[in-house]
């Protein structure tokens, strides 16, 4: 199973297994992982799963659609490395990648 | 003194309660109590992804089990509360045991509301609220099966968008005029009502049904002079909330628990939360919603106050809706006598309708355009005015409304 890297903001490290097919929001939700609120439950409809994908990983990503573009246009501290997490599936790529947890979502 | 809060109910509102409980610093005891088998699930995607079978039971669940654990949330499953006992403080489970609180909460939701109409009991008419509903639904979701979707509010389109999808023959039977038409403005109706049609839907408005029509098992749906023949029925008419323990046990009820803005009933031991409650809307007219917004805060809502940090609950309204390719994302709460701007061509499949009243932005009601979405709930919460011709012109970007 492929395993996902969250840092949260005061830098704690947890490494957790997602399978493959599940979003890397539900890899944070269904571990405990702190700093993702996910309220819609990965409708890409509240702007409350939003992450910060490490450099070396961002380019393994597919690109962001429209709707995520533009949801994450309005969520707080967005960076160039900033994606929903509710929109990335886990592939056996993606195995080691790294994500950091903001402050706050809302 | 005994500390233990009991959530009668496990659903969405039971789960973000435990979770705001503990990090407010609630250190008593807290005690879940659902009379369906299962962990608190999410329902929206019972009538999406877990029809269309693209994503498994195990992704429903909200929280993993080791969430209770860690919280110290003593989840009793798949048994009822039968009664409230204000007096002494306790509750009493269907398993027959006696439970003690010092505080209590009400996130009991609704129950479907069920037709009453000859015929109603026969085999092949279904509901959809909990996974149980979708498993059986599912057992006779088949290609070539003719099904008649009763009602079409959200829940009936949305399971007509999967079913024609799966290659069923679906009639949507809707009593009034347009589709959605509890919720949404008549340009968005009209808009979902050609999608479906474009889709291979089959929609007759204006027709209740009048009965069903089989012996033992459904053959048809009878609406005026006509009889449809059909296999399986979703019957999708609303819902009625849980509020019978809370009237049963003197509490204030509409329809819903009546609660004011910190979540609270009279009884300063109880408090309610989710589908179930009356509450005081942001714009001071009582209200009930059905919604995972209101569900996650107002339990957010009550926690605060049960850990002894109230805080007045007026967040504006959101929800949301998946039908195909379209996206329906809606903000605030419309009337009937707003003045409805669209924004965008409809046959672009990328449009939004605003409810301006009093020249102030009220309500959004966004396909697939979701910056609308977003501008419109930050002007919705400020009760940001916005000239009508400006919000309808496309070379006026939204975020210069911000
Ligand atoms: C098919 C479907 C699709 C939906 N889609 C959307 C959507 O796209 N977007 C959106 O925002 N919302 C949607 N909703 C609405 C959303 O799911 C609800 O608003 C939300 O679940 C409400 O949460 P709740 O905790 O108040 O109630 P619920 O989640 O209904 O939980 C209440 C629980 O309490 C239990 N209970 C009741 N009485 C008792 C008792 N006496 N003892 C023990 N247990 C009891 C009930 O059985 C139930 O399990 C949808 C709902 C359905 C059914
Ligand atoms: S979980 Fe709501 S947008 Fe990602």
């Amino acid at each position: 199973m492929p395993k996902i890297k969250y840092i949260d903001e005061k830098g704690t490290e947890r490494d957790v297994e997602v399978p493959a097919g599940w979003s890397v929001m539900e890899g944070a939700v269904k571990n405990l992982i702190p700093g993702i609120d996910a309220d819609c439950g990965g409708a890409c409809a509240c702007a409350t799963c939003h992450v910060y994908v490490d450099s070396a990983w961002l380019e393994k990503l597919p690109p962001k659609q429209d709707m995520e573009e533009t949801m994450l246009d309005f969520a707080q501290d967005v960076e160039s490395n900033s994606r929903l997490s509710c929109q990335i599936t886990v592939t056996t790529e993606l195995d080691g990648m790294v994500v950091r947890t903001p402050k706050t979502q809302h | 003194m005994l500390q233990r809060i009991v959530i009668i109910g496990a659903g969405q509102a039971a789960a973000q309660a435990v979770a705001t409980l503990r990090a407010e610093g609630y250190a008593g005891a807290i005690a879940m109590v659902g009379d369906e088998p299962y962990a608190p699930y999410q329902r929206p995607p019972l009538s999406k992804a877990y029809l269309m079978g693209t994503l498994e039971r195990a992704r429903l669940f909200l929280k993993p089990d080791s969430f209770y654990r860690e919280s110290d949330c003593e989840l009793i499953l798949g048994v009822a509360v039968r009664a409230i006992d204000r007096k002494a403080r306790s509750v009493l489970l269907s398993d027959g045991r006696t439970l003690p609180y010092s505080m209590l909460l009400l996130a009991t939701g609704t129950r479907v509301r069920r037709i009453k109409c000859p015929g109603a009991v026969l085999a092949g008419i279904h509901y959809l609220r909990s996974i149980e509903d979708v498993d059986g639904l599912n057992a006779v979701f088949q290609k070539g099966k003719r099904l008649a979707v009763v009602g079409g509010g959200y829940i009936g389109l949305e399971v007509a968008a999967v079913a024609v999808k799966h290659g069923l023959d679906v009639t949507v039977f809707e009593a009034m005029d347009r589709v959605m038409a509890r919720a949404v403005s008549k340009p968005v109706s009209d808009f979902f009502e050609q999608a479906h049609r474009a889709a291979g839907v089959k929609l007759l408005l204006n027709t209740g049904v009048d009965a069903f029509e089989g012996a033992g098992q459904l053959k048809s749906v009878k609406a005026g002079a006509n009889h449809f023949p059909a296999d399986i029925a979703l019957v999708g008419i609303g819902v009625v909330p849980n509020v019978e323990l809370a009237k049963e046990a003197g509490l204030a009820c509409e329809d819903g628990i009546v609660v004011d803005q910190n979540c609270a009933t009279a009884d300063p031991a109880i408090f309610a939360a989710g589908d179930c409650t009356w509450h005081v809307g942001r714009e001071g007219i009582p209200l009930r919603l059905e919604s995972v917004q209101n569900a996650i805060d107002q339990a957010k809502h009550a926690a605060y106050a049960m850990a002894g940090k109230p805080k007045t609950y007026s967040e504006v309204p959101w929800f949301w809706s998946d039908q195909y390719d379209l996206k329906l994302q809606i903000a605030g709460l419309a009337r009937a006598d707003d003045q409805i701007v669209v924004r965008g061509d409809p046959t672009s499949r990328k449009f939004a309708a605003f409810h301006l009243r009093d020249g102030a932005v009220a309500a959004v009601e966004a396909v697939n355009a979701p910056s609308e979405y977003l501008v419109g709930r930050k002007l919705i919460a400020a009760g940001s005015h916005v000239a009508p011709e400006h919000l309808a012109d496309l070379s006026v970007p939204m975020k210069s409304f911000a």
